[in-house]
């Protein structure tokens, strides 16, 4: 028996080995660049006299350029914000419907393999080609722009890239369509993780199809739904590669007596500030990234504590 | 009583209309989704002017001079060609991947056969890392580049992939489900080090996972156009497929469509390919809890 366990004892050393390589690459390459990150947020280049300057710590990152009236911070995160509320609602409707459908067991639909495979197609496709598609089929000489023409709902120089509202709605559009395909796929295999007992006695009870739905399916597909609705918001918060190669930000919109890049996202923001150029400047990039790590964390929190909640309930 | 027969004949009314329509819906999402690939396809073999008027259904004969456009400019998209871009993607992408898939695998091993210390520790704080994005940490990765002279290299794109959390969180899962630990006491018994358990007999039976984590950790990397389009900006010659599809739009006043589509073909077609070959797999994989960017 002793000699049993001073051998698991000793093979536990190993546990330790195997996973050093994990934890040594993600403190160099995903740890301290965070920590660092937050450190240079601290950091601003202030003018010394005419000539000099010097970086101070302080606030200075945080007050100038994203609680100061009509800074660039807020706008832009609107801007992720609603286009990702934009797809994601559509998305979701859309799935659930397609979910509900494929998982039908009174109606069973034919080439179902075929349809999911051809939905979620547009997902695995790179998006910045699929960007560049579709920046050169609304582009004032794109295909698609050249029928708005003939048909009188674009004139002459104008195009859906430079309307905002118009631009904005593609955009949402386009992550939709990447998107709802993924969604579907994921809640179907909740669908048929769901008991089909449970059916069974609604059945016995006489529920309908649309009452089983409402009162067995969804009910018990919330856990997956919030799953769901959380990696989207986190993933829909770092929005970049779409709206970056579709219109670069544009159209420049007023608002009030502002004017805004009216689709440019958060980490497009942070982009402009660490590219090489007169604009770069490391200590705002860091700010809004902290800001945008935040808005993560709330979101990450918030779903912990409800998922939490339901578990404590179970117990 | 009554109310069971009414609501079932009711369903059974409602089904009768109800394929039409789903089958309509279904064909026509597939269609929607097929649409704009079909359109970038006979894009590529027409003439710029053409396409400028409209869409078009049946492919030219314009392609040879597309694709010889493409590949034979000296402005800035022929800083590398489309093929060069990919091969760079590859260069990257395929030591990441096989990186990823064996350190996440050899850290959920451990994190299953092994009793240490703080196992529930290691396993709750992989498990709180796999929400944090890789973009809000930009500005000290650039740091970390540059003081390891890293920065405009391939290695700060390769080397982080051994840290992967959400492929360790899959990987353990499959693991629990489905790998008896006492294969690893009757190797021990053989006499087998830990270390080689874990390489000839562990990783074949971790095969089929590696295979479904492999094809998205692949996807993820080669579609990545944020953290090389900031890590390699000044080196023109290691430019990316995604980064090669920016430039391609870049150049902005003598835009030829023809050769813009003939590019985002050639950057398209491998990736159909491979999806409709692997399309089982990777549908599953999706089900499985998928991996989301």
């Amino acid at each position: 028996m002793n000699k049993i366990k001073r051998k698991t004892v000793e093979y536990g050393k190993y546990g330790y080995y195997f996973i050093i390589p994990f934890f040594l690459v993600f403190i160099v390459f995903q740890l301290y660049p965070l920590l660092y990150t937050f450190y240079t947020s601290l950091l601003q280049v202030q003018k010394v006299g005419r000539n000099s300057s010097e970086v101070v710590f302080c606030l200075g990152n945080f007050t100038d350029y994203v609680f100061k009236q009509g800074n660039e911070f807020w706008p832009a995160a609107g801007v992720t914000v609603v286009l990702w509320i934009l797809n994601f609602v559509p998305q979701v409707a859309l799935s659930l419907l397609l979910a509900a459908w494929f998982t039908d067991a009174h109606n069973k639909l034919k080439g179902q393999g075929a349809y999911k495979v051809i939905m979620y197609m547009p997902n695995i496709i790179t998006a910045a080609t699929i960007a560049v598609l579709f920046f050169s089929l609304f582009d004032v000489h794109g295909s698609i722009t050249g029928i708005l023409r003939n048909m009188g709902v674009v004139v002459g120089e104008d195009s859906i890239l430079t309307h905002g509202p118009a631009s904005f709605f593609v955009i949402a559009f386009i992550q939709f369509w990447m998107w709802y395909g993924n969604t579907m796929i994921v809640l179907i295999a909740g669908i048929m993780g769901i008991s089909p007992s449970l059916y069974e006695a609604a059945m016995v009870d006489g529920a309908s199809g649309t009452q089983q739905f409402w009162l067995i399916t969804l009910p018990l597909l919330k856990p997956i739904i919030q799953f769901t609705l959380v990696t989207s918001a986190i993933g829909g918060l770092q929005m970049y590669d779409i709206p970056k190669l579709f219109n670069n930000g544009k159209p420049l919109v007023n608002v009030g007596n502002t004017t805004i890049e009216s689709t440019r996202t958060i980490v497009m923001l942070i982009k402009q500030y660490v590219d090489a150029g007169s604009k770069q400047n490391y200590g705002r990039a860091a700010a809004y990234s902290v800001v945008l790590f935040a808005m993560t964390l709330v979101v990450s929190l918030v779903f912990y504590a409800l998922t939490s909640e339901k578990k404590e309930k179970r117990a | 009583m009554a109310g069971i027969t009414v609501n079932q004949t009711e369903d059974r009314k409602k089904t009768k209309f109800a394929r039409p329509i789903r089958y309509t819906v279904s064909i026509l999402l597939c269609l929607l989704s097929l649409f704009p690939f079909y359109v970038l396809f006979i894009n590529s073999t027409l003439e710029s002017n053409i396409i400028k008027q409209g869409i078009h259904l049946i492919p030219g004969s314009f392609w040879a001079a597309n694709y010889e456009k493409l590949t034979n400019k000296t402005d800035v998209v022929s800083t590398v060609s489309v093929w060069e871009a990919m091969l760079n993607s590859l260069i990257i992408t395929v030591p990441a991947t096989i990186l990823q898939i064996y350190f996440a695998s050899l850290t959920a091993y451990a994190l299953t056969v092994y009793r240490f210390k703080h196992r529930n520790l290691a396993w709750g704080f992989i498990y709180a890392i796999m929400m944090i994005p890789t973009q809000v940490s930009i500005v000290g990765l650039i740091k970390v580049c540059s003081v390891t002279n890293m920065y405009g290299t391939y290695w700060p794109l390769i080397i982080p992939a051994i840290a992967a959390p959400t492929t360790v969180y899959f990987m353990k899962q499959y693991m629990e489900s489905s790998f008896s630990l006492e294969i690893v006491e009757a190797a021990r018994i053989d006499g087998s080090n830990e270390f080689r358990t874990f390489n000839t007999i562990a990783i074949p039976l971790l095969k089929p996972a590696m295979a479904t984590q492999a094809i998205f950790g692949f996807v993820a990397s080669w579609n990545n156009l944020y953290t090389p389009s900031i890590l390699l900006a000044t080196e023109q010659d290691k430019r990316t497929m995604p980064m090669f599809v920016e430039a391609l739009k870049a150049n902005d006043k003598q835009r030829d469509f023809g050769e813009i589509y003939m590019g985002l073909f050639i950057t398209v077609i491998p990736i159909m390919i491979a999806y409709f070959l692997l399309s089982k797999y990777i549908v599953s994989g999706v089900a499985l809890g998928g991996v989301k960017e």
